[in-house]
């Protein structure tokens, strides 16, 4: 099993809603030089948490104590730019199993899928419900069905069915990866390249 | 008989097979590896007690985080220097290609690719970095993956990916004098919007895209990945083969007819259906500059950055931070503004054309005062051509300091930052807030407008100053 099972998840929600989140805002490159994949949490949105000498910029909604949660709630295009799986393990290892937005960008989002963080897209308009909702009240909660593959904001009952293909949802569930499926066709790949 | 685009050709190619309800089992026939991405991957592949399935697919080289200056001495970074130990340790033990620091073809890996001849027509490339995109140029299906795909291929040699949507750009006609394939890039992108491409594989078409060099052709489809668009291609044509021909990789002999004759069959069929086509005029592109925090925050260089009208809520917000981190005003002149760095190199403009065209520009002339200029050769090859036509001198004499190949401050991975709340004018490829240090301020350029404002210590028209 590559990371934990996901199942139904409920959860306050941590709001960030700067659009075009690049890569390089959640996790910068000088922290990329790692040859194991430990400690990213620390660093994620690191120039935007952290001042050049290192202390917590009070503005920043990682900062504000106000919000927390497994569900981070982010402004369209988020995760845009470099390829750097590094951007969801730091996600992953700081706690968020769930990033919510009206658009993602498409390597991300694949990065998240092959790790084990469900990217939800939900319409602009119920993101605009989610965002006043989580900002009137930041203990809202968010439930997150997988299964049925709704995202539903508990306080209205107000819910969304959201995307995902049969085949990711399963390993999502069962925390299997890509390479599980790949090792078991070893030989239809093969005879594919003795084919070529 | 159905009609297809290029992509569909060479995608349909490669597919192993389709998972009902979901992705493609994708075959890929060249894997470019760095320091940065692999060595995660590497460890993984370990710890499952597996190998890499096909080393001769792979090819190595480190580039993103290494130091510019001594490259034949030890890395001073811990950090880094173990990275690139790590990536030389598992191409020793898994029998892979290194170009390792210091060798005759080191470099970035997409200036690498195609200068060996590595990267051909039909091919399906990846990389542990968004900007494989590059290697569409040679009508390759080339895109950036993250490191479990990284470890995927090492495994199995292949990914699951969904098929993109397919978008074409048209831009016909001719480029004006000072105009070059970055400006045409740069216009796309602001007109599009920096996720505009999202979802989609894009092909480049047209007489303006037909009359370009391959290098320039890579600048274009480097630069598919900040439309959010997971690559982009131009079809082969007699400018692609002639590159390609007599490289180090490309076929030989009856084997180089046979493959061409095939290349010749890689393009998009007449009467094929896009999901989306845009078009555009090369008369209407001029040099092009950004003002933002993003790629598609670009203008024409003589144009006023935007003001807020029309935009509300969340999109006004990020547009007035982007402007606030810049230290620009909406609806202003960026013309004149005062720079502090410029910085010439990069997988998007890296290559031995781009060094020419600054140093046919500056020759003679000397950089201002106010500006530090770095010009950093995309690979050994490249520089070892810019010492030989004189290049170097030339640059030299005109204030430029030439580092050593590698990424450099593309992203500043090594010591090559632009210090917190300067300015650089850069021909790279991103200018997200800290991409090229802390605090760093970017606006991207072509090499030609980075030159004229070397030169002039302002951001001017390269059109003015010839």
């Amino acid at each position: 099993m590559a990371y934990d099972k996901f199942n139904t998840l409920r959860s306050t929600v941590v709001p960030l809603s700067a659009e075009n989140v690049d890569t390089d805002q959640i996790i910068p490159a000088r922290f990329l030089k790692a040859t194991e994949r430990v400690g990213f949490g620390d660093n994620l949105f690191r120039d935007w948490r952290y001042d050049v000498e290192g202390n917590p910029k009070h503005d920043f909604v990682l900062n504000d104590p106000t919000y927390s949660g497994k569900i981070l709630l982010a402004g369209k295009n988020f995760g845009s730019g470099s390829s750097r799986e590094h951007a969801v393990w730091a996600l992953y290892d700081y706690g968020f199993r769930c990033v919510v937005s009206s658009f993602f960008a498409d390597i991300f989002k694949n990065n998240c899928l092959n790790i084990g963080v469900l990217p939800v897209t939900i319409s602009p308009e119920f993101a605009d419900v989610l965002f006043n909702a989580v900002s009137a009240d930041p203990e809202t909660e968010v439930e997150v069905d997988i299964d049925r593959q709704t995202i539903t904001l508990l306080s209205t009952g107000q819910s969304e069915s959201f995307d995902i293909n049969s085949y990711k949802k399963e390993n999502m569930k069962n925390g299997f990866d890509d390479i599980d499926y790949l090792l078991n066709i070893k030989d239809e790949i093969a005879e594919f390249v003795a084919g070529k | 008989m159905e009609k297809k685009t290029l992509f569909d050709k060479i995608w349909d190619a490669h597919v192993v097979r389709s998972v009902t309800d979901g992705p493609d089992v994708f075959f890929i026939d060249k894997h470019f590896i760095h320091e940065v991405t692999s060595p995660v991957a590497f460890l993984n592949l370990e710890k499952r007690g597996i190998g890499v399935l096909h080393p001769e697919r792979t090819i190595a080289t480190p580039d993103h985080n290494v130091p510019t200056v001594d490259q034949d001495k030890t890395i001073k970074d811990k950090l880094s220097r173990m990275q690139v130990e790590k990536l030389r340790e598992y191409c020793k033990k898994y029998n892979i290609e290194l170009h390792d620091l210091g060798s005759a073809h080191h470099g970035i890996v997409h200036v690498i690719g195609p200068e060996l001849g590595i990267t051909q027509p039909g091919m399906t490339i990846v990389c542990g970095d968004s900007h494989t995109s590059t290697h569409g140029a040679f009508g390759a299906i080339a895109f950036g993956i993250g490191t479990s795909e990284v470890e995927m291929v090492f495994a199995t040699q292949c990914i699951m990916q969904s098929k993109a949507k397919k978008m074409r750009i048209t831009v016909d006609g001719e480029l004006g004098k000072g105009i070059t394939s970055k400006d045409i890039i740069l216009y796309i992108i602001a007109k599009i919007s920096a996720s505009g491409g999202t979802g989609y594989f894009l092909e480049y078409a047209g007489s303006a895209i037909e009359s370009l060099s391959m290098e320039a052709r890579m600048t274009i489809c480097n630069m598919s990945i900040e439309m959010g668009a997971r690559g982009g291609l131009i079809a082969p044509d007699e400018t692609t083969f002639n590159y390609l021909k007599g490289k180090q990789y490309a076929p030989k002999g009856e084997e180089w007819d046979k493959t061409v004759a095939y290349w010749k069959t890689l393009k998009t069929d007449e009467g094929a259906i896009f999901d989306k086509e845009y078009h555009f005029d090369a008369a209407d592109i001029a040099p092009m500059i950004t003002y933002g925090t993003n790629p598609g925050m670009g203008i024409k260089i003589n144009d006023l950055i935007p003001t807020t009208a029309g935009m509300e809520g969340s999109n006004k917000t990020s547009f007035l931070k982007s402007l606030e981190y810049m230290g620009f005003e909406a609806g202003e002149s960026i013309l004149g503004k005062k720079m502090d760095y410029v910085f010439v190199g990069s997988c998007t403009n890296g290559r031995i054309e781009d060094i020419r065209s600054v140093a046919e520009f500056v020759k003679g002339k000397r950089k201002a005062d106010n500006i530090t200029a770095w010009i950093v050769p995309g690979s050994r090859e490249v520089e070892k051509l810019a010492h030989e036509e004189g290049l170097v001198k030339i640059l030299e004499e005109a204030g430029f300091e030439l580092r050593q190949p590698g990424c450099s401050a593309c992203l500043a991975m090594n010591d090559d930052k632009i210090p917190s709340g300067k300015y650089a004018v850069s021909t790279s490829n991103r200018n997200f807030e800290g991409r090229q240090g802390p605090g760093a301020r970017t606006l991207l350029a072509s090499p030609l407008t980075v030159a004229a404002i070397a030169v002039t210590g302002r951001i001017t028209d390269p059109r003015e100053v010839f």
